[in-house]
């Protein structure tokens, strides 16, 4: 059909579908925790965080810098940690990666891997400290294998994330 | 992978101002995380209603799932065994050690039972059960031990109920809602357990550890009695859980007290017990004390 073809010509995708796809893959991230996974320890990745860190990194322009707060605390209503505390923490990262964009000269895919581990380092050392202030027990090492586990799935992650990311802008 | 878009706002004083409100806005996001983080302390219950809410939309998902695998609910056993490989031998001898604990166990056990028969007889008769549900899903990414039951308030559930398996104590009823409820696990780092070794009662109590452990700490402060393999029970002091009920094995001795194995392995429960509160009496009673307590602490 002519007219279909020539329509595709300059089409430009819904605003709906450009808005909100970011944030919902981030939300349905954060409702990993639904899965039927039950541990004795801190294991699955917070594929939350992992999908926020990707899109940002690969859409900084999409970005504000108070999006970690809303996402974050989404995040919270779901991960079980006290309420607040990824809402505080993303919004850190977020002010951080803001700082870092501005600052930067050239970016290249294994520095973008570098930044994401340092956030996931920081979001998951920052989340037991929380639960840390009411219980007393620091057990880094008991992180060891979730923070391992999560930085060898950003790259997929953010793979995931691109291939959502370019059906979202294709018309 | 995309350029820094170089937004470096030059000399416009709007760019300037427009930039300057964004980080305002961020800075903003994170005090008002900090805030809810501190109201969160101050009351921990605050925002259950929250919570429930994403509990109770995520259930339907979470039960049929686990429904649907039975291979899912190991999923981070295998994980983790696989991280683990390392350290499977100092497991396998300490699995060794417990089937050796296990016959002693069972001798303790043996003596506790006609103890608890005795005591049986001077309390009230306590229901065996109020429901019994599979637990649908976990917080296996936040460093807190909670899981979700799969049923609510609909069946009788109250905060504060103990809930079990018949391999030991799993924990206690946090939160509920009208189908899920929300499971405070005995590995929880917040969750305090008062127990009793099995074979003297020595009281003691058991604070989680995170990693499926308990720290054991005497009440008596100064001598550390324990050895491998002891087993701890519930001791039903503070009247929440009823006396008997397999908490823990002391795996190995710590300078203060001792860290032991739970017992009832969340993941491998299949499906937990709720019971109702022992002495739900002693425990409104304590309630009552502690708001005292914390009125007369913000009077000072």
């Amino acid at each position: 059909m002519p007219r279909s073809r020539q329509s595709r010509i300059g089409r430009q995708p819904s605003q709906l579908r450009i808005k909100l796809i970011p944030p919902l893959t981030v939300m349905v991230g954060s409702m990993i925790t639904a899965l039927p996974v039950i541990t004795d320890y801190p294991i699955l990745p917070p594929m939350g965080l992992l999908a926020i860190l990707a899109w940002r990194l690969i859409r900084p322009g999409y970005w504000a810098v108070w999006a970690g707060f809303p996402l974050g605390l989404i995040d919270d209503i779901f991960s079980g940690q006290p309420l607040g505390s990824a809402a505080f923490l993303w919004s850190v990262i977020f002010l951080l990666l803001e700082t870092l964009d501005r600052k930067a000269v050239r970016r290249d895919y294994w520095q973008d891997w570098l930044i994401a581990s340092t956030a996931i380092i920081i979001v998951l050392i920052g989340g037991m400290l929380i639960v840390d202030v009411r219980s007393n027990m620091l057990r880094l090492d008991l992180l060891l294998p979730q923070i391992l586990l999560s930085v060898l799935l950003y790259p997929f992650v953010a793979r995931l994330i691109g291939a959502i990311d370019n059906w979202r802008v294709a018309s | 992978m995309a350029p820094p878009n170089n937004r470096r706002p030059g000399f416009s004083k709007r760019a300037q101002y427009s930039i300057f409100a964004s980080y305002l806005l961020g800075i903003l996001g994170a005090v008002l995380g900090l805030l809810l983080l501190l109201i969160s302390f101050i009351d921990p219950r605050g925002f259950s209603a929250l919570r429930t809410i994403g509990a109770e939309t995520m259930a339907p998902i979470s039960k049929s799932l686990s429904e649907i695998g039975g291979a899912t609910g190991s999923a981070g056993d295998e994980i983790s065994a696989y991280f683990n490989a390392a350290s499977k031998n100092a497991a396998m001898r300490r699995e060794l050690e417990q089937n050796r604990i296990e016959i002693l166990e069972a001798r303790a056990l043996k003596q506790e039972n006609e103890r608890l028969k005795r005591l049986l007889k001077l309390d009230e008769e306590v229901a065996d059960s109020i429901a019994m549900a599979r637990l649908i899903s976990s917080t296996a990414s936040s460093a807190r031990r909670i899981a979700t039951l799969g049923v609510g308030s609909n069946s009788g559930l109250e905060p504060g109920q103990p809930v079990r398996s018949p391999e030991g104590l799993v924990g206690r009823i946090l939160e509920t809602g009208p189908t899920t409820a929300r499971v405070l696990l005995v590995s929880d780092g917040q969750n305090v357990t008062p127990v009793q070794r099995a074979s003297d009662s020595l009281p003691a109590f058991a604070t989680g550890r995170g990693d499926g452990t308990v720290d054991i700490q005497p009440i008596n402060i100064g001598s550390n009695p324990f050895k491998g393999g002891d087993l701890m029970i519930t001791s039903g002091s503070g009247g929440l859980y009823s006396p008997g009920i397999p908490v823990a094995v002391v795996i190995r001795k710590t300078e203060t007290g001792a860290i032991g194995r739970v017992l009832a392995n969340p993941a491998k429960v299949s499906h937990a017990i709720v019971q109702p509160i022992f002495q739900a009496e002693t425990v409104r009673q304590i309630e009552k004390d502690s708001a005292n307590d914390v009125e007369l602490e913000s009077g000072e």
